[in-house]
Order: C-alpha cells, then structure tokens, then sequence
C-alpha cells in the first residue's frame, strides 16, 4: 500500500513535466521540464533501490545526479549564445 | 521507529515532487515554472532520499551524500537556466510587476552616457 501512494505520485509527477516537454512554447521551458524531470528521477532511483533492496541502485542514482548536472549546465550554455 | 520516521520522510517527498511538477505544468511563465520545479523538487529529493537512509540505515552515509549533491547543484543548474532564459530573451509574464535586471541595465547605459 505504501508503494503504491509513494510510486503513483511519482509517476503522476513525471508524466506531468513530460507534458510540460512536450507542449512547452519555447526551448527554455522544455528545459526546465528536463531539469526537474532528472532530479525526479534521482530521487526514484534511490526508491527503487529500496524496493527491490539493491545497493548498487544508489551508485547509477549518484552517477545520474552527476550526468545531468552536466547536461543541464551545457544547455544553459546553449541557451545563453555562448560556446 | 526510525523506520516510521523514515516513511514519513518518504511520504512528504513524494507528494512535494508530485506539487513541484504540477507548478511545472500549471505555471505561466519560465520564471514561475524555474522556481517552482526547483525548489519543490529539491525539497522532494532531499526528504526521500534520506528517509530511505533512515528506513535503511546500513544504506545512511550514500544517501546522505546523494542527497548533500542534490542540495549543492540544483540551485547552481536553476541559477544557470534563468540567466540563459533572460539572455536568450524570453519574455516575461504580463502579470508580473518588477524587473530588476532591466533596471539595473538601464541605470548603467544611463551612467555610461553621462561619461
């Protein structure tokens, strides 16, 4: 029952800033639906580790943190005009 | 009881991810949206990931690293997409009332032409 509620609304969440990449007007906004959709996914990484009780899970969640603050500094480079 | 606790944390997460991404949706502007989805989803990943730690606690000291690099680069990557945005020229929302970075460049031009 716990599971459900937990991973539901994550989902729900998820399936909303999806939305938001998909109809965004500009290129600013699918970013910002990017952005916090890695940082969503970070945290159910994590989630799932505990569910299926693997300690490796959190090693990919941290590498993934990692990776996608580099994409989204590099967008934001891009966005901005620069190199 | 630090596994109550724990689930606790995990709860109020899950349901602050699930308000940040509907700012995302809802919000009218990209300002608007940038600061809802950050600080909500930072907010929301802080609290579960350390509640997994705590239901856990064999698992505490990776989360709490996880959770202390979500805390130190989300706000960096935010500050980076706003300022990519009002470089870019994006607009801002009609309803909005102040503009302090417009002013600051126009008080600039003003003090360059008066040298």
């Amino acid at each position: 029952m716990n599971w459900i509620i937990v991973l539901g609304l994550i989902a729900l969440g998820t399936v909303l800033t999806i939305l938001r990449t998909a109809l965004g007007p500009t290129a600013s906004d699918r970013a910002v639906a990017v952005d916090s959709m890695t940082t969503i996914t970070t945290a159910l990484l994590v989630l799932l580790g505990l569910l299926m009780d693997r300690y490796i899970y959190l090693d990919i969640s941290l590498v993934y943190a990692a990776l996608a603050f580099i994409a989204t500094l590099a967008i934001a480079r891009y966005l901005e005009g620069g190199v | 009881m630090l596994a109550i606790i724990g689930w606790i944390m995990i709860y109020i997460g899950a349901t602050f991810l699930f308000l940040g991404a509907l700012g995302i949706f809802r919000f009218p502007d990209v300002y608007n949206r940038l600061q809802a989805g950050t600080k909500c989803t930072t907010l929301g990943a802080f609290s579960s990931i350390v509640g997994v730690g705590l239901v856990h606690p064999a698992w505490l000291p990776k989360t709490l690293l996880i959770a202390f690099f979500i805390l130190l680069t989300n706000p960096i990557s935010s500050h980076a997409l706003g300022r990519a945005s009002y470089k870019s020229g994006v607009k801002l929302w009609e309803g909005s009332v102040i503009d302090k970075c417009k002013e600051f460049e126009e008080c600039q031009k003003k003090e360059e032409e008066q040298e």
